[in-house]
């Protein structure tokens, strides 16, 4: 601070070093602030996640950032609840919540990345295998696909039928232990571990199986319809799977 | 936040004397950007907190309302600075810019007494270069959130983290002055009609009382 001592009355431009530190440290923050983040959500990742209160979900670290596309939350009751399953199937199916439930559940904890850049760790999801869902609709020979409705009326999603048969891929009914919230997309919602969140369709209404790929909401939007983590949309985050 | 239209030009009455704090360039920009900063802290609130983005929703609405208000941000600065008028605001800046030795020596409680402020006391200073610098990096990192495209892709997260970070500092800051300002009716007063006594600026802000008036403040009469 000896440098500061700038005699007379005027004094040291204090200020401007304050005004110009501060952009140095956004500028700073912008660069290397992904790798500070990585670090604290591996620090606090484990207690913000899992933290029932809600308040420390307000941290910048390691939470869920909730995202809709159309205007509002949409709402269903499991009683309300109904999943269609139909397109080139032999036997369309139109299931209820219990129904879900009553179907040999599978347990996946993987990490939740968002292609904004936001990762939540080790996330707990429960439901049913979606190959188990199309073994039970028995898939014709002429499908290539799935494409995936929301009961918000807006959102799509598509995957290929080999991607679709992958282990980590879900129909979501529990996450952390808890049904799934309205806002995480309950009562129903996809989980696709190894791709971006915005394949994770929320709010769950309608599985057809199609002849080709018709891509979803945010694929017509130009993000990418094959969307692993760390190998597509031009980032390289660390791959989930 | 009303806007005060009994405001004119204030004669020096030995009775209750006032001198002009701000003018009106300096007012009229401190009530646009307290609305304009107030809207962005609420917008980005709505944006940020699950809980509160689904009791608003509307979320395209709110993210518009957001990067406008913010896009909107520097300009009125840039207009108040520019003209004629931005004389007593751009003096002003100049003032807060330096650091003196009567401030260092009020930052010390011990020696609070005996330092002699100028126009702003140092807290005022700090707050003005953390409020200034941080809306800085909110537009910039906000830019960046927007607009990724052109980016590296570490740089939208890196983005988002700062913004984040700041907004939060902001918000803090922001929160202190409303808190002080509530709890200083002259220094409310200066910001919606522009004046405080004569006898507040002499006990509290000597050396720009005597550079205002140019009358001695040491010597002079507390007239309550």
């Amino acid at each position: 601070m000896a440098a500061d001592r700038d005699d007379g009355d005027a004094g040291a431009p204090f200020g401007r070093r304050v005004f110009l530190a501060l952009l140095g440290l956004g500028a700073a923050g912008v660069v290397w602030g992904a790798k500070a983040q990585d670090l604290m959500e591996r620090a606090l990742g484990p207690i913000t996640a899992k933290d029932g209160s809600g308040l420390s979900s307000l941290l910048p670290v390691g939470r869920f950032r909730i995202y809709t596309v159309t205007g509002g939350f949409p709402t269903r009751s499991t009683d309300e609840y109904r999943l269609r399953i139909d397109g080139l199937v032999d036997r369309p199916l139109d299931l209820s919540y219990d129904d879900l439930l009553s179907i040999e559940p599978s347990h996946l904890t993987r990490d939740f990345q968002c292609v904004t850049g936001w990762r939540v760790r080790d996330v707990m999801w429960t439901g049913v295998r979606l190959s188990d869902l199309l073994d039970m609709a028995g898939v014709k020979s002429a499908a290539t696909a799935l494409h995936f409705t929301s009961f918000d009326g807006l959102y799509t999603e598509s995957l290929t039928l080999d991607q679709a048969r992958r282990d980590d891929m879900l129909v979501a009914y529990q996450m952390e232990g808890e049904p799934v919230s309205r806002d995480h997309g309950g009562p129903v919602r996809l989980y696709v571990a190894p791709m971006y969140g915005y394949k994770s369709l929320k709010w769950l209404d309608g599985i057809e199986v199609t002849s080709e790929v018709r891509t979803g909401y945010w694929e017509q939007a130009g993000y990418d319809t094959d969307a692993w983590i760390g190998d597509s949309n031009g980032r390289d985050d660390e791959p989930v799977g | 936040m009303t806007a005060d239209t009994t405001d004119t030009t204030e004669p020096m009455q030995a009775t209750q004397a006032t001198i002009v704090r701000f003018d009106r360039t300096e007012r009229a920009l401190h009530w646009v950007n307290a609305v304009l900063v107030l809207g962005l802290l609420a917008t980005g609130l709505a944006l940020y907190a699950g809980p509160i983005s689904t009791v608003i929703g509307r979320r395209p609405l709110v993210k518009a309302v957001h990067v406008w208000s913010g896009l909107l941000l520097p300009v009125p600065v840039i207009v108040a600075l520019a003209g004629r008028w931005g004389a007593a605001l751009r003096a002003d800046l100049a003032t807060m810019n330096r650091w003196t030795a009567d401030d260092r020596r009020w930052w010390r409680r011990s020696a609070r007494r005996g330092a002699r402020l100028g126009k702003f006391n140092p807290g005022q200073k700090l707050n003005t270069a953390f409020v200034g610098g941080s809306l800085a990096v909110l537009l910039g990192t906000g830019i960046v959130m927007r607009w990724f495209e052109p980016f590296p892709d570490t740089w939208r997260t890196g983005a988002t983290f700062a913004h984040d970070w700041f907004a939060f500092g902001l918000g803090l800051a922001v929160a202190a002055h409303v808190v002080l300002a509530l709890a200083d009716p002259v220094s409310l007063r200066a910001m919606r009609r522009g004046t405080v006594p004569v006898g507040w600026a002499r006990r509290n802000r000597p050396r720009w009382h005597e550079e205002t008036t140019g009358m001695p403040s040491g010597d002079a009469r507390d007239d309550g």
